[in-house]
C-alpha cells in the first residue's frame, strides 16, 4: 500500500485474505479494516473462519493470498515472534498458560518477555518484576489467586489470565478468541467490564470473536459477520444486529442453542484451533 | 590411460550389490519402527534389540545338529516368527498399555529401559563372542553377475533373496494396509486415534495387533541378516539408530518412502564400506542431518503446518 | 525447600570430604561421582524444557579427549579444564544449532545417533585416537605444580568438588531466572511462549550450550582422575547412565544429580562385580521401578520425608 493511501485512522488492513484447508475456504477474500482505538466483534457460526482470520493475522498461519498491513507496514506471512514485536497480542480459545507455573510467575514470564528475556543469573521474580505482576493482575481482580498453579484455575480465572499475559505485552491491537466462551454465565458480565476497562485505559484497540450478542451488543463498536470464509455485514451493532440476513445466518443459529454455539466444541489442547 | 573406474569399477560394482542386501534388511526393520510409532506414538528405542535377538535366535536355531540344510531357511524364519510374537506381546501387555498416556519423555525412557535390560539378557543368553551361521548363504550358492565387462561372484542369498523378501514385505503391507479391513482400521487409528476410538475401533486390539507386527518384522530383519554377518553384542544398538535415521530422513508414517530412504542409506553405507570404510558409520547420519537440514519433515514427508 | 537447599548442599560436601578422608579408596569413587554429577546436572537442565538427551556422553568424550590430547604439551589442569569446557560447549552450539529444532524423539533420537558418530569416529580413526586402546592421559600439573601420588588423588577430589558447587550455583541461579523458567515453559506451552515474542529455540539452545559445557567439564575430570580414555566414555550405555542418575536423583532439585550420582557409583562399586554381566539389564529394571513407582527419585523420597518430618 502507497504512503498516499494510507489512511491513519485504520490500525490493522487486511485484503483479499484467502486460505483453504483441503477443499474448506476459511478464508475467502477478506476485506477488513480495524480502526484505532475500536473494539471490534467478530460473529458467526463454528467453522466460519473466525479463528483463521486471528490466525493469520498474528503469523500462525501463513494465508495463500491477501495481504495484512499493520500501521502501514505489510506483516502477511512474518513469523508470530516478530509481528508480537510490533505491538499485536493475542488470546486464546483454549487459554494457553504455563500449566507449571503459578499465576504470578505466568504474568512474570509475560513481563519478563516484554523486558528481555536474557538474563541468565537475575531472578525472574525480581522485585520490580513482582510488582508490575501484582499489579497487572490487580487489574484484572486475580492478585487472590496468584499463588494457585495455573492448572487449577477455573475457567473464568484461566481466560483472564490468558488476556493479562497478552496485554502485559502492551500490545496496541489485541485479538481475543472467545474471550467469554466457557466463563460461567453469572460472572461473564463481570468480566467482560474489567477486560474492556483494562482496554480502554491502555487504550489498546481489540477485536474479538464472541457467540453472545449481549456483550456484543454492549461493548462493541462495530460488529463483522463472518460465514463460510466472507464477512457477511460490517457495521455498528445496533445496525447488524437487526439485519434479516444476519439474523437468519447467524443469530438464528445462536438463538436456539446458545450452549452449542459458546465454543464448546471438540478442540485439542496446545494448539491454537485453525 | 587407466582411469579411475577401471581400478575400481568392481569394487564399485560389489558395494551396489552390497548396498541393495543391506538396504533390504535396514528396510525390513525400520519399516516396523515406523509402523510401531504411526500407530501407538511411542518410539520404541527396543526395537533394535528386537532385530538383534531375532538374528541371535536365528543363528542359534539353524546352528542345532541334524538339522537338514534345506531347512535353514524355513528356520529363519520360524525363529524371527517365535520372537516377535512371544516378545511383541508379552512387552505390549506388561509395559507399553501403562504408558500410552504419559508424557513423551516418560515414554521414551521406559523404552530405554527396556533397550537396556533386553541388551543385557541378550549378553546373558548368547554371551559376547561372535556368532555366526552362514548355512542358508551356503547352501543357496552364488551366482556371477556381469558388470561392466566383468563378471563378480555374488551369493544368490543377498541378491536374490534378501530384495524379494524386503519387496514381498513392502507390496504385501501396502496391501494390507490400503485393501484389508484390519489394515484400514490401524490407518484409521495412524490419522486420527479420537475419532477412531469414537467409532467404536478397539485401540487396544490395534495397538497390541500393530506392536506384534513391528516386533515380528525387526526379529525378521535380523534373522534374516544372521546367515550374512557375524553376530556381536551392539548390533541392536546400531540398529535402532539406524532404522530411526531411515525413517527420519524418510519421514514419519512413509512406506514406500521409507523403502527408498533404505536404499539410498544402505547404497551410501556400502559404497563408504569399500572406498572409505573410517566412515562407514558415519554415512548415514550424513545423509540424514542433510536432509533434514533442507527438509525438515524429512524426503517424503507432507510439511506440517508450521512449527512456531 | 529451597532456602535449606544450601545448608544441604554444604552438609553434603562436608560428608563426602570426611568420607574421602577416612576411606582414601573411596576418594577416587567420589571423585567420579561428582563429575557424573556435573554432567546429570546438563541432562536435568534440558529435562527442565521436557526433553531427554541419549546422546549427551559424547561432550563427556569431547572434554575427556581434549584433556588427552593437549595434556603431553600443556598438561595443567587450570588449563585443560576451560578448554575441555570451551571445546565441548562450541561443538554443543553447533549441533544445537540443529538439534534445537526438534522436541521429543527427534530431540533424543539425534543425540542419540550422533554420540554414536563419534562414538565410531574415535574407534576407526585409530592413528589418532589408538582406537579402542585409548590413550593414556599424560602426567599433569596444577597451577605450575606437578601432581603425584596421594596428593593428585586430593587435587582431583578437589577440583571436581569445586567445579561441582560452581555448576551447582549456576544452575540454581539459572533455574529460577526468566530464561530457566522459560525452559519449563517449552515443556508445557511452547506456543504461546512465541506467542509472547520469545524464541523457544534460543532458550532451549542456552540450555543446551550449557548442559555441553557441564558435560565436556564432567568428561575432563574424568579423564584427569582416571588418565585413561576409552570410545567407551561416549558410547550409549554412558549416555544411558546419565539418563539414569538424573531420573535416580529426581528431575525436581538441583542436588538430585549429585545424590544421584553417588547413590549410583556406590552402588556399582558394590554391586558391579556380582552383576558384571547383567548390569544394564539391572540399571533398566531400576529406571523401570523409579520411572513406574518412584517418580520423584532419591531426591523425591528425601524431599518427602523432610514434607512430613515438618508436618508432624
Amino acid at each position: 500500500m502507497s504512503a498516499a493511501q494510507r489512511d491513519d485512522s485504520v490500525l490493522l488492513e487486511a485484503r483479499g485474505l484467502r486460505l483453504a484447508f483441503g477443499g474448506v475456504k476459511a478464508a475467502d477474500g477478506i476485506d477488513l479494516s480495524v480502526r484505532r482505538g475500536e473494539f471490534l466483534a467478530i460473529i458467526g457460526p463454528n467453522g466460519a473462519g473466525k479463528t483463521t482470520f486471528i490466525n493469520m493475522t498474528t503469523g500462525y498461519l501463513r494465508p495463500q493470498g491477501g495481504s495484512i498491513h499493520y500501521d502501514g507496514e505489510e506483516i502477511t506471512g512474518l513469523a508470530p515472534r516478530a509481528i508480537v514485536k510490533r505491538g499485536i497480542g493475542r488470546s486464546f480459545q483454549l487459554p494457553q498458560l504455563f500449566t507449571e507455573h503459578t499465576v504470578l510467575q505466568n504474568a512474570a514470564l509475560a513481563i519478563a518477555a516484554r523486558r528481555g528475556v536474557w538474563h541468565p543469573f537475575a531472578p525472574l521474580l525480581s522485585m520490580s518484576v513482582i510488582d508490575e505482576a501484582r499489579e497487572l493482575l490487580n487489574r484484572f481482580g486475580l492478585d487472590g489467586i496468584r499463588d494457585s498453579r495455573a492448572d487449577s484455575l477455573n475457567e473464568g480465572a484461566r481466560k483472564l489470565a490468558d488476556i493479562a499475559m497478552a496485554t502485559a505485552l502492551r500490545p496496541r491491537l489485541l485479538l481475543m478468541d472467545e474471550p467469554t466462551s466457557g466463563v460461567a454465565a453469572s460472572e461473564k458480565m463481570a468480566v467482560v467490564e474489567t477486560l474492556a476497562r483494562v482496554l480502554r485505559e491502555a487504550e489498546v484497540t481489540a477485536v474479538f470473536v464472541e457467540h453472545d450478542m449481549d456483550v456484543v451488543e454492549r461493548f462493541s463498536d462495530r460488529v463483522a459477520v463472518w460465514s463460510q470464509g466472507r464477512i457477511l455485514a460490517l457495521g455498528p451493532p445496533g445496525e447488524v444486529l437487526r439485519d434479516p440476513d444476519v439474523l437468519r445466518e447467524v443469530i438464528g443459529v445462536a438463538a436456539v442453542d446458545p450452549s452449542a454455539a459458546s465454543g464448546a466444541g471438540p478442540s485439542r489442547e496446545g494448539a491454537p484451533d485453525a | 590411460m587407466i582411469t579411475w573406474f577401471d581400478e575400481n569399477g568392481l569394487l564399485l560394482g560389489l558395494a551396489l550389490l552390497d548396498g541393495l542386501a543391506y538396504a533390504a534388511l535396514v528396510f525390513m526393520v525400520s519399516v516396523g519402527l515406523n509402523l510401531v510409532f504411526g500407530v501407538l506414538r511411542v518410539l520404541n528405542v527396543a526395537h533394535g534389540s528386537f532385530y538383534a535377538i531375532g538374528a541371535y535366535a536365528a543363528a542359534s536355531l539353524g546352528g542345532m545338529a541334524g538339522l537338514p540344510v534345506w531347512a535353514s531357511l524355513p528356520v529363519l524364519l520360524l525363529a524371527a516368527v517365535l520372537v516377535g510374537l512371544v516378545l511383541g506381546p508379552v512387552i505390549e501387555r506388561i509395559l507399553l498399555r501403562r504408558i500410552y498416556a504419559e508424557e513423551p519423555v516418560i515414554q521414551l525412557l521406559v523404552t530405554f529401559a527396556l533397550f537396556m535390560i533386553l541388551e543385557d539378557a541378550q549378553k546373558l543368553v548368547w554371551g559376547v563372542q561372535p556368532v555366526s551361521n552362514d548355512v542358508a548363504v551356503r547352501w543357496l550358492g552364488t551366482v556371477d553377475v556381469p558388470f561392466a565387462g566383468d563378471v563378480i561372484p555374488f551369493t544368490k542369498y543377498q541378491l536374490f533373496l534378501l530384495p524379494g523378501v524386503a519387496l514381498a514385505t513392502l507390496v504385501g503391507l501396502a496391501w494390507f494396509l490400503r485393501r484389508t479391513l484390519t489394515g484400514r482400521v490401524i490407518v484409521a487409528v495412524t490419522v486420527d486415534r479420537e475419532a477412531a476410538t469414537a467409532m467404536g475401533i478397539d485401540a487396544k486390539k490395534v495397538f497390541l495387533l500393530t506392536f506384534t507386527a513391528g516386533a515380528v518384522l525387526a526379529a525378521l530383519g535380523g534373522a534374516l541378516a544372521s546367515p550374512t554377518t557375524s553376530l556381536v553384542p551392539g548390533i541392536g544398538a546400531q540398529t535402532i539408530v539406524l532404522s530411526f535415521a531411515v525413517i527420519a530422513t524418510a519421514g514419519l508414517g512413509q512406506i514406500e518412502g521409507a523403502a527408498l530412504t533404505a536404499l539410498l542409506i544402505g547404497l551410501g553405507r556400502s559404497v563408504a564400506v569399500y572406498f572409505a570404510p573410517e566412515l562407514e558409520v558415519v554415512v548415514p547420519y550424513i545423509i540424514m542431518v542433510a536432509v533434514l537440514l533442507v527438509r525438515p519433515q524429512g524426503l517424503f514427508g507432507a510439511a506440517e503446518a508450521r512449527r512456531v | 525447600m529451597r532456602r535449606a537447599e544450601p545448608w544441604l548442599a554444604l552438609a553434603g560436601a562436608l560428608a563426602l570430604v570426611a568420607v574421602a578422608w577416612a576411606a582414601p579408596w573411596l576418594r577416587f569413587i567420589l571423585t567420579l561421582a561428582l563429575a557424573k554429577g556435573i554432567a546429570v546436572l546438563g541432562i536435568l537442565l534440558l529435562l527442565r524444557a521436557g526433553q531427554v538427551s541419549f546422546g549427551h556422553a559424547m561432550y563427556a568424550a569431547v572434554g575427556a579427549y581434549v584433556v588427552a590430547f593437549a595434556a603431553p604439551s600443556m598438561g595443567d589442569v587450570l588449563v585443560l579444564l576451560p578448554m575441555a569446557m570451551l571445546t565441548a560447549g562450541a561443538i554443543g552450539l553447533v549441533i544445537g544449532l540443529f538439534i534445537t529444532r526438534y522436541r521429543e524423539i527427534f530431540f533424543s533420537m539425534l543425540n542419540l545417533a550422533l554420540s554414536m558418530v563419534l562414538y565410531s569416529l574415535l574407534e576407526k580413526f585409530y592413528a589418532i585416537t589408538k582406537g579402542s586402546d585409548g590413550i593414556r592421559v599424560a602426567p599433569l600439573s596444577i597451577a605450575g605444580m606437578p601432581m603425584d601420588g596421594p596428593m593428585a588423588g586430593w587435587v582431583m577430589f578437589g577440583t571436581a568438588l569445586t567445579v561441582a558447587a560452581c555448576f551447582w550455583w549456576v544452575a540454581r541461579q539459572y533455574l529460577i531466572s526468566p530464561m530457566g523458567e522459560a525452559l519449563a515453559a517449552i515443556k508445557t506451552r511452547e506456543t504461546r511462549l512465541e506467542f509472547l515474542g520469545v524464541s523457544a529455540r534460543g532458550v532451549l539452545l542456552v540450555a543446551y550450550v550449557l548442559s555441553a559445557i557441564m558435560a565436556g567439564a564432567a568428561g575432563a575430570i574424568i579423564a584427569m582422575t582416571s588418565r585413561h580414555v576409552t570410545p567407551l566414555l561416549a558410547y550409549w550405555t554412558s549416555s544411558g547412565e546419565l539418563v539414569f542418575i538424573a531420573i535416580l536423583g529426581g528431575a525436581g532439585g538441583v542436588l538430585g544429580p549429585f545424590l544421584g550420582a553417588v547413590t549410583y557409583e556406590l552402588i556399582r562399586v558394590y554391586a558391579a562385580a556380582a552383576f558384571a554381566d547383567i548390569w544394564q539389564m539391572a540399571l533398566g529394571l531400576a529406571l523401570l521401578a523409579v520411572i513406574l513407582f518412584a517418580p520423584g527419585g532419591v531426591w523425591g523420597v528425601i524431599a518427602g520425608l523432610l514434607r512430613r518430618a515438618r508436618a508432624t
